[in-house]
This record gives C-alpha cells, sequence and structure tokens, in this order.
C-alpha cells in the first residue's frame, strides 16, 4: 500500500506533525488539502457517514449526562473518536465482523447494532450483549488487549473455510498495545497470514499515561514491521482520510495483490476530547490547553465544512438531520430504560443447560425472595 | 471496631477510611525504606483511580511511584526481577478481574521461585488489588477470585476489613519476606471511619480476629462480607436471642486453624459467607478444616452463604447475587434451628 501523506499542515498538535507518513485529507477546518485524493464516496454515502458521526455525538452527550444524573453506570465516553468509528465501521461490508472495546459505541451501531441495545450494559443489564444473528458484532472487550489473538482466530477461521470475502476488524487502544496479547495476536495475523484489520485508536492517553509512557517507538504504525504486517498511520480526527484508509485495508485483507499479506495495523491519531471514563478526572494528570489545540481539529466540524464546500449539505438538511436523530437517541433512551430483568437470570446463560446445582441456587434465592421481600436485597451493604 | 485498635490508637491517631488507610500504610512504609517502590497502570501522577496511591507521586517521585505500560505481566514480572536487587516492590493491579495477564508469573514464579531454588531466592512483594462487588461497576470489574491463589502454595493472601488493620495487614505484608496478595474490598474503601495511628504497626498474617463474640454460632467470613455478617449478628441478637460470634480471617493462605477450629469448639456451629462462587471457594476448605479438627463439637450442617456458581451479574442484579444480611440470617437461622 502506498498512502504517503498527502499533505503536511503546521497548525496540528506536535503528535501529529511530527510524522511524515501520516495519511490527511481534510485540513484543520475541513476543507479538502491540496493534493489529497478524496476517496469515492457517493453523496447519499457522505450524509450518511455525517448522520452518523452528529447522531454519536449527540448519544455521548445524553449517556454523559444521563450518568451524572445516576441513570447509567460508568460510560466510557468517545467524545472525538466518533469520525474514525463511524468512517471505519461504514467502509465495512455487511458481511464483515467487528471486535469492539467498552469504547466503540459509534462504531458498534455504524455496523447494525440497535441504538438502545448499547446503553443496556450500562443500565446493568446483559441483553445489551445479546447481539442480533444478522449483525457481526462481538459483545465489548473490558480486559484490555484480549481481542486482538481472538479476531486474528476468527479471521483465521474464515480463511480455513475458504470465506476470505469476509474480513474482521479489531479496534484497540494505544494502551493495548503494551499487553502480550498484542503482541501475540498481531504476530499470530502476520505468520498465519489472515484477513483481519487492527484499528489502533491512539487517543493518545490510557487513562492518565501519555503515549510517550506507552511505547519507546516512535509511532504505533510501525510495531507492524516487527510482524511482517502493513502499518498505516491516518489522520483520525479526519473520517474521509480513516474511510479510505479502513476501505483499502479491508480490500487488501480480502483481495492481496501479489507479494502482499493480508493483515493491516491501522493507526488512527485521534485524541480522547473528555475524561477516559465518567469516574475519571483529567485535570489531576493532564493539561487542560492540550485539549484545545486537538479540539481545533473536531472530526464532526471537519466533516460538515465539507459537505457545505461541496454544496451537498444546506442549513435546512442540517436542521433536518439535527431533529431527526436527536428523536432517535431519545426513542433508544425511551426503549432502554423500560428494559427489565430478573434474578433468575443470574443462573442463565452460563451453560447451555442451567446445572442441577446452579438450579438449586436459584431456587434458594427465590424462597428467600417469596419469605422476605426483594427490598432486603437492595439494602446498601456499606 | 478492631479490638487492637482502642489500645494502640490513643495516640497520633487519624480518622481514615480503609483506602486512606492503604494510602497512609504505603506512605509511612515509604518513608522508612528507601527500598519499597509502588509500580502499575495509573498509580503515580494519578495517584491510582481508587486514589490509594494519592500524593505518593509527588512525595517520593517518579522513580519510587512508578506509572508503568499497560501490562500485567510485565508489571508483576518486573516486580519479580526487581525484588531479586533488594528492593521491595508493592505493584498494583488496577482491579482483581485484571490481574489474569500476571497469573504464570504469579503462580510459576512469585510463588515458587523459593521452592524451586531450595531457599536461595526469594520474591519479597505485594500486589495489591482491589476486589469484590457491589459499586455497581462494568463487568470483570466485581469479581471476587481469592480461591485462585489460596490454591497456589507460596502465596499468601490478605484481605483487610477495617482501616486499622488494612494498615497494619499492609505494613506486616510488606515487611514479610513471601510473596503477598493483598486483596482489598473496594465496596468499603469509604465506607466508615476509624482511628488509625499515624506511627507504624503491624497486624500479624497468622492471626484471624474474632469480630464478635458469641456462643451459638460461629461465622467465617473477611472483607467487605464481615459488616454484612455483623449486622446479621447483632439483628438475630436482638430479635432471636442468637448469639453469633463472627470471625474475620484476615489473611485467606496460610489459614489460621487454630481460632478458627477454637470457635467451632465453642459454638458446635458454623457458616462462611463469602463473595465468591460457591463452588471451590474458601468456604468448602474452612469446612473441611472444621471437621478434620473438630467433628466431635459439630451440632448441626455447616452452611455456606456464598456467591452463585455463575458469573458476577451485570450491577442490576449484583445485590441478589452477594451475600446480603437477609441471606446470611436465614441462614444462621436455619443451621441453629437444626
Ligand atoms: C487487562 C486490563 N488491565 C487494566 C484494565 C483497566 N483499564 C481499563 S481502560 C484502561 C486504559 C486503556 O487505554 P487504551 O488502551 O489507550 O484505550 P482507551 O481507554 O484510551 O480507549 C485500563 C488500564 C483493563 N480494563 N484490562
Ligand atoms: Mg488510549
Amino acid at each position: 500500500m502506498n498512502m504517503k501523506n498527502e499533505a503536511g499542515s503546521k497548525d496540528m498538535p506536535a503528535a501529529v506533525r511530527t510524522d511524515s507518513d501520516l495519511v490527511q485529507i481534510l485540513d484543520a477546518e475541513g476543507n479538502v488539502l491540496p493534493q489529497a485524493s478524496v476517496p469515492d464516496i457517493s453523496d447519499r454515502q457522505l450524509l450518511e457517514l455525517y448522520e452518523t458521526i452528529t447522531l454519536a455525538r449527540h448519544f455521548d452527550q445524553r449517556a454523559i449526562s444521563f450518568q451524572r444524573q445516576g441513570r447509567l453506570a460508568t460510560y466510557a465516553p468517545m467524545t472525538g473518536q466518533e469520525g474514525s468509528q463511524v468512517a471505519t465501521s461504514l467502509a465495512l461490508a455487511e458481511q464483515d465482523w467487528l471486535f469492539p472495546t467498552y469504547r466503540e459505541h459509534a462504531a458498534k451501531y455504524a455496523h447494525g447494532m440497535d441504538l438502545a441495545s448499547l446503553f443496556e450494559p450500562l443500565r446493568g443489564y446483559r441483553d445489551g450483549y445479546a447481539i442480533p444473528e444478522d449483525v457481526n458484532v462481538m459483545p465489548e472487550y473490558i480486559p484490555i488487549a484480549t481481542q486482538v489473538p481472538q479476531a486474528m482466530g476468527m479471521a483465521w477461521g474464515h480463511k480455513l473455510q475458504g470465506k476470505t470475502d469476509t474480513a474482521v476488524l479489531c479496534h484497540l487502544g494505544d494502551g493495548a498495545t503494551s499487553e502480550g496479547d498484542f503482541h501475540e495476536g498481531l504476530n499470530f495475523a502476520g505468520v498465519f497470514d489472515v484477513p483481519a484489520v487492527f484499528v489502533c485508536n491512539n487517543n493518545q492517553w490510557a487513562i492518565s499515561v501519555p503515549r510517550e509512557r506507552q511505547t519507546a517507538s516512535e509511532t504505533i504504525a510501525e510495531k507492524a514491521q516487527a510482524y511482517g504486517i502493513d502499518g498505516v498511520r491516518v489522520d483520525g480526527l479526519d473520517p474521509l482520510a480513516v474511510y479510505k484508509v479502513a476501505s483499502e485495508a479491508l480490500e487488501k485483507a480480502r483481495n492481496p495483490g501479489p507479494g502482499e499479506l493480508r493483515p493491516t495495523l491501522i493507526e488512527s491519531v485521534q485524541y480522547r476530547f473528555g475524561a477516559h471514563t465518567t469516574a475519571d478526572d483529567p485535570s489531576v494528570y493532564r493539561d487542560e490547553s492540550e485539549e484545545e489545540v486537538w479540539r481545533d481539529r473536531d472530526p464532526v466540524d471537519r466533516i460538515e465544512t465539507y459537505l457545505y464546500n461541496e454544496g451537498i449539505l444546506d442549513s435546512d438538511l442540517e436542521s433536518e438531520i439535527q431533529d431527526r436523530i436527536e428523536q432517535e437517541v431519545s426513542e433508544a433512551i425511551e426503549t432502554a430504560e423500560q428494559t427489565e430483568t430478573s434474578p433468575d437470570n443470574i443462573v442463565k446463560h452460563v451453560y447451555e443447560d442451567v446445572p442441577a446445582r446452579l438450579e438449586e441456587q436459584r431456587d434458594e434465592l427465590n424462597r428467600l425472595r417469596e419469605k422476605y421481600d426483594d427490598g432486603a436485597f437492595s439494602e446498601v451493604l456499606e | 471496631m478492631s479490638s487492637t485498635a482502642s489500645t494502640q490508637a490513643e495516640q497520633n491517631a487519624q480518622s481514615l477510611t480503609l483506602v486512606e488507610a492503604i494510602q497512609d500504610g504505603l506512605y509511612t512504609e515509604m518513608a522508612q525504606d528507601d527500598n519499597v517502590v509502588v509500580l502499575g497502570e495509573d498509580v503515580g501522577k494519578n495517584g491510582g483511580v481508587f486514589r490509594a496511591t494519592d500524593q505518593l507521586y509527588e512525595e517520593f517521585g517518579e522513580d519510587r511511584v512508578i506509572d508503568t505500560p499497560l501490562a500485567e505481566a510485565g508489571i508483576v514480572g518486573a516486580s519479580i526481577g526487581l525484588a531479586q536487587t533488594g528492593m521491595k516492590p508493592v505493584p498494583e493491579m488496577q482491579f482483581m478481574g485484571f490481574m489474569y495477564p500476571a497469573f504464570d508469573q504469579i503462580v510459576s514464579h512469585a510463588a515458587r521461585l523459593r521452592s524451586r531454588s531450595q531457599g536461595q531466592y526469594s520474591v519479597p512483594m505485594v500486589i495489591r488489588a482491589p476486589y469484590g462487588g457491589g459499586i455497581r461497576a462494568p463487568e470483570h470489574h466485581s469479581e471476587s477470585k481469592e480461591a485462585f491463589f489460596v490454591h497456589e502454595p507460596g502465596l499468601k493472601v490478605v484481605s483487610p476489613s477495617t482501616p486499622y488493620d488494612a494498615k497494619g495487614l499492609l505494613a506486616a505484608s510488606i515487611h514479610d519476606p513471601d510473596p503477598v496478595i493483598f486483596l482489598e474490598p473496594k465496596l468499603i474503601y469509604r465506607a466508615f471511619r476509624e482511628d488509625v495511628p499515624t506511627k507504624p504497626y503491624e497486624v500479624s498474617l497468622s492471626e484471624a480476629a474474632v469480630r464478635r463474640d458469641g456462643s451459638d454460632i460461629s461465622v467465617y467470613t473477611w472483607g467487605a462480607m464481615t459488616r454484612p455478617a455483623l449486622i446479621a449478628a447483632e439483628n438475630l441478637s436482638q430479635s432471636h436471642g442468637i448469639d453469633v460470634e463472627v470471625i474475620d480471617l484476615r489473611t485467606l493462605s496460610p489459614l489460621d486453624t487454630e481460632t478458627i477450629t477454637d470457635s467451632f469448639k465453642k459454638t458446635g456451629r458454623a457458616a462462611i459467607v463469602h463473595e465468591a462462587p460457591k463452588t471451590g471457594g474458601l468456604g468448602a476448605e474452612i469446612a473441611t478444616t472444621i471437621q478434620e479438627e473438630a467433628l466431635v463439637h459439630q451440632e448441626a450442617p455447616i452452611k455456606r452463604i456464598a456467591g452463585f456458581d455463575a458469573p458476577m451479574p451485570l450491577h442490576s442484579l449484583e445485590d441478589y447475587y452477594l451475600p446480603q444480611a437477609v441471606r446470611i440470617q436465614d441462614g444462621i437461622r436455619e443451621i441453629v434451628d437444626f
């Protein structure tokens, strides 16, 4: 793959500016950079990209405020990362598989997951992890980097079965590159040459630990070299560039050219605009001025400006889209808030059949629930 | 709460929560011994995700309070290496559910370097990890898997239930010549305060604590379950005149068999309360130990009041999963009424 930088820009944050291999299409405002080649995307697809990114931003804001009201448990915001999430998922074909982490809410939605289901685990219900059969998304991965060898394995299985028209896209964070599972998964991917694309969402932070402390490598993409596979760096706040890079990597995963290996490690250079989760306070460990520099490159603004420049979007359409996405998110919240569960669910799905011993434990709980009432179980333990 | 607390805490004590007592314990040990270093994910600048290492970075600097890359096998493996140079590493695992990448380092090496080398090498190290449920956390953040580590000879496993004990047990763990898995019940990190001496002191790693004297039944527990066990004991004393003895094991490995059996010889009845799944949990070990040592004193079947043999549910159901006072009371009555 040859995707050298299409232009450099002086107003970029240091982390972006220092590298010479960064793929970019839009400048900080959203104007097409000179010499940049815009991927071949229809107006309809561009509007879908825009609408989904806008929805993701809105979802994120509502989730953060719901968490503050005590209606959701800990939430991992994706502010600033929506563009890359949506662009990578829209680059997927329907049959492709997605391996998300706890932060990839928009990536899941853009690959077919129902919006309401995204709220359910945050409300304490596993139901949201019961992914419909026609949606090729794995439940989110919380133990860091554990998804990497598994995504490799699924891609391997497809290849062994001759289904190389199906690619697997696996998300991971910059912190995840330090875990052993990252190494093992990428090494296997190279050795067995599987149709997988690994997207490292380098948002510059792993909770309080900055990228520079995570690895002495200059870039994350360069780690790909050690596994004999391609590594690509892309401006992750530029949805068009991400779409282009992801599409090309997925295409190569399915149909590698002569001498090319299928897997790619994409380093999507982003920034975590907000806190790690709603339980985190970034002011303890990082300077707000750093955040501001990156906020100037907000993916939502950039794609919007691009569409206005191209005459694809105008203010009427923008407000129509805004109304639509607000309504969609509100409806999802309403649906999610109606979810109910029963303590019987504790013993379900541990095995295909509930073992007798576990049935006894459930019956004992139900005996106690009847004898006392449910309120007796919700006493705060502390 | 702790009986020793009242005598020792008179002078120069601060009223601390359990997590503050851990921070204070780390501070005290680091101030006394330059070889003590803290390392892990977010322990430095951020002061730990639960603030257990708050201010240590500012006080002792980045060479003693070390933010590492995100890699548990790396953190524990490196700590084993550090320990070979005379340093005393206190690695933090951010949550017990994220210890597993380090499992090989812990069970294959930390636990066995002493026996492998016939005493030539050892691993004086304390691995701290918050554990247990009840804080409405996402998946993997609420497990109690102490039995994994209790099952590995060569490790000591400790879990405090009070601020006073937290500091004293942590000091004893850091001074101990062997590797200690120090499990912190995060549900009660900030649940209550207790006087904690500012000066250094130890709480022995070989003694369980009798938290409440009683004559009818012995309840064995540890960590966050100590409180609901005590509440249940108080309730039953008032409502049914049942006199419950509550034993807080404090050190889960090696077990204080003497305190366990002495109590049972007195009461003849036992319940074991733990958050962990029932099957293969520490309750089985305690019940069997009692049978081996004190069968002739037994007056009723021994009961385990424990988590389900199922993964910890997400938070909407965790109150049903954890042993609540109501479950403990019902269990105790069943044994006493036998
Ligand atoms: C194995 C493991 N260790 C520790 C954690 C706790 N933890 C959750 S997120 C996180 C930081 C992850 O950083 P990164 O990979 O950069 O992803 P980001 O959160 O920035 O998206 C840590 C340490 C975990 N979930 N899993
Ligand atoms: Mg990160």
